[in-house]
This record gives C-alpha cells, structure tokens and sequence, in this order.
C-alpha cells in the first residue's frame, strides 16, 4: 500500500480507492488519450477498416457526404460567394479589431441556409441496410418496431447495469444526493474534498473514475480538462492565436453557416445568448485548425477536398475545406454553448471543445457501427423503449409518431439546448466518466418512461412532440438512475 | 496483404510470403433434401488444399470475415516418410468471431490464428478444412475471405556462431504459452502502442505547422466530389 494513503482519514482511504480502481480500469482497457479512440487493428486491415470496419456504412457514410458537399457547392455558385477569399487588408484590420464583439455585427445571411438538419441525417439513417441482413417478414421473433434497421450490438439493461454500476441506488451522486433537502455531510461534503485531491493531484484517471458520480461546479471545469488532456501552456495559446490569424486572413463560406447558426440557436437561447462572442472566437478557429484532420484516422467520415484554382488534379496544391475538414450542420454552435459555463478564457475554451469532438461529438454526425456512434444510440433508445415501454412504443407508432423521430433531436446535440444547463453538465459529466455517449440514448428513453402516462392520451405527433417540447425541468441522474435500477426486468 | 513478418530467434525480423494454395468453393452443409430445403445452412466447409507433394508447416493463416460466427480448424498431416497415411487432427475447434452472432460485432473484421493457438502442431500439412460456423438465421450467407496460409520459417543459423551455439538456439520452437497471454491480443496492444506513439508524433508536428494553405494561396475550387 503506497504511504502517501493512509488509512486513518475516511477521505484518504475512498481517494486511494478510487485511484486503485482506476488504474485497474486503465491496465484493462489501454485507456489513454489518443489511444482509447483506435480500436484493435489487424496489420491486414486496411487504413478505411480501422475508420469503419462494416463495408455497407462505409459506402453509405461516403454517399451522405457527397450529398453534402453538392449542396455546399451549390450554394458557392448560386450565391456567387466563394468557398475561401483571402481579406484584404482593410477588412482583415476591421476584424481584428472587432475580434471580441463579433456579436455585434449584423450581416446579411438571409440568403444562406444550413447545408443540412438533422432530420436530414435522420432519413440517411432509416434508409441504412445491411445487404446481408434476412429482413423477412417471416421472422418475428426478431421484430423490431423501430426506424433503425441494421444490426448493431447494443446493451440491454442487466448489461448497462454492470456496465453503469457507479449510477446504482447505493451510491452518492451529485444530481441527486447534493439535492438541497440533502444534508451535505451524507455525502456532498466527502465528495468534494475528494475532488480536490483529485485535482490536487493532477490524476486524469481518477478524475474519469471521479466524474461518474458527478463533478462539483467548482471542480468541474479542472477535472474535465484533466481527463481530456486538455492544456493552457504557452504552445496551446500560440496555436490558437494562429488560428485566430488564420480567421483574419481568410473568409470561409462555412464562416456564413457558423454565423447563420449561432444566431438561429445559441442566441435564441435564454441560457446561451450571453456567450454569442465566445461561440464565434471558437467556431471560426475550430474550422482553420488542420490538428482536428488527426481524429479522421478513426472517424468514418472524411475531410472533403479541394484544389488551388488552375491546379485541379495537381496534388502538391490538394487542400482540404474547411482545413479542419468538419462541415458545420444546423445546431452545431451547442456543442460549445455549455462549455462557455466552465471556461471564460478564449483559448482554454477552445482546446477543451476541441477534445470533445474529437472524442465524443463527431461521432454524433458520422456513420458508423462503432457503440458511441449515433446509430447505435438510436438503435438501443429504440430497443430500451421496444422492451421496457412496449405498450407506449405500440401505442406512439400507431398513431404516426414514430419515438425516434422525437428523441432524434435531443440525441445528435447530446441534450444540449433541451435540458437546463445545470443538468445538461451533470449529464456530460457520466459522458466523460465513463467515456461514452450511451447514457444519452438511456436518457432519451427514460424520459419517454417519465411523460409515459401523457404519451399514452395522444393521438397525433403534433400532440407527442408538444408533450415532449420543454425538458427543462428534468432532473436526469434520477431519471437515469430509475431507468437502469429501479425498473421491472 | 499476402506477407506478414515474422521475428526470427536471432532478432531480425522477415517478410514471410503467403504459401499459394487452392481453396475449394464453400460447401454448405444441409439436412434433408438439399433442393426443397429453403432454410439457411449454418455451416459451412472451406477446404485449402496446399501445393500437392509439398506439405507445409504453418506459421499463421489469415483472413477476412464476413458474417462467420465461429471457425474450427482441421488439418490433414501427412508424416514425413512417404508412406505414412495422412491423418485428419482438429487444431482448433469454435474460434468465436462475432461476439453475438445475431449482431454486427466482428463480422467483417480481419483475423489471424497462430500456429500457437492451435491444438496440434500444424507442421507436415497437405490440406486444411475450416469448419464455418453461423447459427443466426439473421444473415443471407455466411464465409471467410481472402483465406491467406503463412508458412513457418526456420530461423537460419547466424553463419559465423558454432554448430554447437546455433543447437541452442533453435532449442526450444514451441514455447509453453499456458498462463500467457494470447499472442494475437499482444500483437494487437503492441499495434495500439505503436499507432498511440505515431499518433502523437504527429500531432506534435502538426501543432507547429498547421498551415491549411498553399503558399499563402487558398483560392480554390470547388469540392471534389470524387
């Protein structure tokens, strides 16, 4: 037993408990950073393999792309704007100065449109076949009510059980047990000290272990850019004033479809609107940033390319656009909105959102079978809802209002702008914790479990979405923790 | 990929080229009358045969899986005199591939077995029957492609190191793996370490470069659709 535990604090003695199961868990699994995102490769298996190893979603990730990029490309042609134009002076002066207020502007962008929503992304998703699969009708015992319709191995509830077993009824969490009724020395006091020494400590594992019982508000922001590797040294500020630069320099197309999409969300939102300027300083960065290319070696989806005018088919003047590769949708700005609660210097905000979607977020917007990927989330919201709810599935596909087309939104934002910001926190917090975004798809279908009751009166999607529209006054662990713990098997 | 390379005793390591054999067209196995029968087969049997009068020792077979659940292996071992029959041995038997074999997990993944997972010594080998297994009826047809046979290499004496050293060290071929783990599971971590180290090697480079332009131009074109 290593000295710097001992046992005679209660405090020490759960730290280094703590600590041991994390580094249980890390010698399990090979957890590091960068590491975790490369699945087991075989030397055979080709670079495309290692992106996305089914070969029908492959080709169906590669089809939604070109549809994409055709629509971008129309849109360069129609509107007459280019997809980049170096500024000139003048206006890259304009900008500087405007840097920190960019809120302020009021440009002309009726005429641009997001390249796609996610309903868009929703239709892709229902059309996917696997064209092995025997989808005969004959075989019933297999019935899937659902829109999803490939395959894919998702956990049921005894499994997400063992898998989830720090969100039981036994243990602390913060989002239930820090609850003002709560008195604070039955756990929330504990936990605290407890996270401090985690952060004391600079312990990235244990933070991970830590963050599945909720982090503390004033520990939040530290233990997350503890388990995203996420840094605020010298390097990392001069790599996004280099950005910054990039942004000066040139204006990109995609530039419009950030702006038209803060606007149309972030700032709409009671919670997010004082965060407008901050959204663009790291949105127009994340798009010049080429160290966001790396996450393409396990994303299945791929950077669209381009050539310097006059030199199309020369390869030594191949670029990529934007030259982070990632083409911004509708609602794209919520990935960063909640950050901006944790993090009010520009470039810390933005290396830590950097990490999320590098680790978490893009997979919300690809296709792949990978158990994190948004098919598998919506595959297993379906099935927890099929199996648990049969009643209320049977009844809601009845009547037109297919669940997922509902729950398809809230999934893709992983919550964001649909549950308070309180709690969309304690949510991310379990992503984090246990390095996966499954506890969404577990969320989507308790809260069709907890408005169950007015679900069954509907008659009409109208009526089933209205039922669902606010989720602002959810409290989720408990949702999440009945869901797993307290329901019927 | 039709090499694979092999570490060799003395530490060098080789590339090891396939062994060009014939694979027999998959014969899938039904009850009953083979015409009127409209379910599914479950199982299937692929017969390599290797070069006739060239029997082989084997280092590792390959391939890629497309919707086999689980694979046995068995090989027919000619002894080394000429007369000698040849004897069928099961090498492996129920290698899981799919996880689940209802779901995608592992259905169109790359797989190699290594002559020391295997049961029998794979040595003096003229033919091997892989038994494919798929008991879901969720799929239309089941295989294994790009079915690839390594040949075991002997490790070349060093030509200036002494009959009586070189003994030594072709001692032991078939070391006692009980308790250690799987060979390929450490190929695949050590694959995971050295794509860790490649992947922070670049992103270390990246950081400082990280121009997204040519020369200062990103005047472009439209995307390529292609």
């Amino acid at each position: 037993m290593p000295s710097r535990y001992p046992r005679s604090s209660a405090h020490d003695h759960r730290y280094h408990e703590l600590h041991n199961q994390a580094e249980e868990e890390l010698a399990r699994t090979l957890m590091y950073s960068e590491l975790h995102a490369l699945p087991p490769s075989h030397p055979a298996a080709p670079p495309e393999h290692l992106k996305e190893p089914l070969a029908y979603m492959r080709k169906a990730q590669a089809g939604w792309e070109k549809r994409v990029l055709k629509s971008l490309n129309s849109m360069s042609t129609e509107l007459g704007v280019p997809l980049a134009r170096m500024r000139p002076a003048v206006e890259q002066k304009e900008l500087m100065n405007k840097w920190n207020e960019m809120g302020t502007d009021e440009p002309d962008l009726s005429r641009f449109r997001p390249v796609y929503a996610p309903k868009d992304f929703l239709e892709v998703l229902i059309s996917l076949r696997n064209p092995n699969h025997d989808s005969s009708e004959d075989v019933s015992a297999r019935s899937h009510w659902g829109l999803i319709q490939v395959p894919l191995n998702v956990r049921d509830i005894p499994q997400l059980r063992r898998a989830y077993s720090e969100l039981n009824l036994a243990t602390g969490q913060l989002g239930i047990d820090d609850h003002a009724h709560v008195p604070p020395d039955l756990f929330e006091n504990d936990y605290v000290q407890i996270g401090k020494k985690v952060v004391l400590d600079q312990d990235s594992a244990a933070a991970q272990q830590y963050s599945r019982q909720g982090c503390p508000t004033g520990l939040r922001a530290d233990l997350w850019a503890l388990i995203l590797n996420s840094t605020n040294q010298p390097p990392d500020v001069m790599h996004y004033e280099q950005l910054k630069a990039g942004v000066i320099q040139h204006d990109l197309l995609v530039d419009n479809l950030i702006y038209k999409d803060v606007k149309l969300t972030a700032s709409n939102d009671d919670y997010y609107f004082v965060f407008e300027d901050f959204l663009y300083q790291v949105l127009l960065c994340f798009s010049r940033d080429t160290a966001v290319l790396e996450h393409f070696k396990y994303n299945s989806a791929t950077p669209p390319k381009s050539y310097i005018q006059g030199k199309v088919g020369d390869e030594e003047c191949a670029v990529v656009y934007p030259p982070n590769g990632v083409i911004p949708f509708h609602g794209f700005s919520m990935y960063v909105a909640p950050l901006c609660f944790l993090y009010n210097e520009p470039s810390k905000l933005y290396s830590v959102f950097r990490e999320m979607y590098t680790r978490f977020f893009f997979r919300l917007h690809s296709i792949s079978s990978c158990p994190s990927g948004i098919v598998s989330l919506c595959l297993q919201f379906e099935r927890l809802l099929q199996t648990h709810l049969p009643q209320l599935f049977y009844h809601l596909r009845q009547i037109g209002a297919q669940p997922l087309r509902i729950a398809f939104k809230w999934m893709v934002r992983a919550f964001s702008g649909y549950l308070s910001t309180d709690q969309l926190l304690l949510l991310w917090d379990r992503i984090l914790g246990y390095d996966s975004l499954e506890v969404v798809a577990v969320l989507a279908a308790a809260v069709f479990a907890f408005r169950a009751e007015n679900l069954m009166e509907v008659t009409s999607l109208a009526s089933a979405e209205a039922v669902l529209a606010d989720l602002s006054t959810l409290k989720v662990m408990p949702l999440i923790q009945i869901s797993l713990f307290a329901s019927a098997i | 990929m039709s090499t694979i390379r092999v570490r060799k005793m003395s530490g060098s390591t080789e590339e090891v080229q396939a062994v060009s054999c014939s694979i027999k067209p998959p014969v899938y196995l039904q009850i009953g009358d083979t015409r009127t029968d409209a379910a599914h087969s479950g199982i299937c049997v692929v017969d390599v045969s290797l070069p006739f009068g060239k029997p082989v020792s084997i280092e590792e077979i390959s391939f890629k899986n497309y919707y086999t659940a689980s694979v046995s292996v068995r090989l027919l071992r000619r002894g080394p005199g000429q007369e000698a029959p040849a004897k069928w041995c099961t090498a492996l038997r129920d290698l899981s591939l799919m996880n689940n074999p209802h779901t995608e997990g592992g259905s169109q993944d790359f797989y190699s077995i290594h002559r020391t997972q295997m049961m029998e010594e794979p040595d003096h080998v003229v033919s091997v029957r892989l038994i494919l297994r798929q008991p879901s009826s969720a799929w239309l047809t089941f295989s294994l492609e790009d079915i690839k046979i390594f040949p075991h290499t002997e490790p070349d004496p060093e030509k200036e190191v002494s009959d009586w050293l070189s003994d030594l060290t072709l001692g032991d071929q078939h070391p006692d793996l009980e308790g250690l783990p799987d060979p390929q599971t450490v190929s695949s971590s050590i694959q995971q370490m050295w794509a860790l180290t490649e992947v922070m090697q670049t992103n270390q480079t990246t950081a400082c470069i990280g121009r997204f332009d040519v020369d200062g131009c990103y005047d472009i074109n439209l995307l390529s659709l292609t």
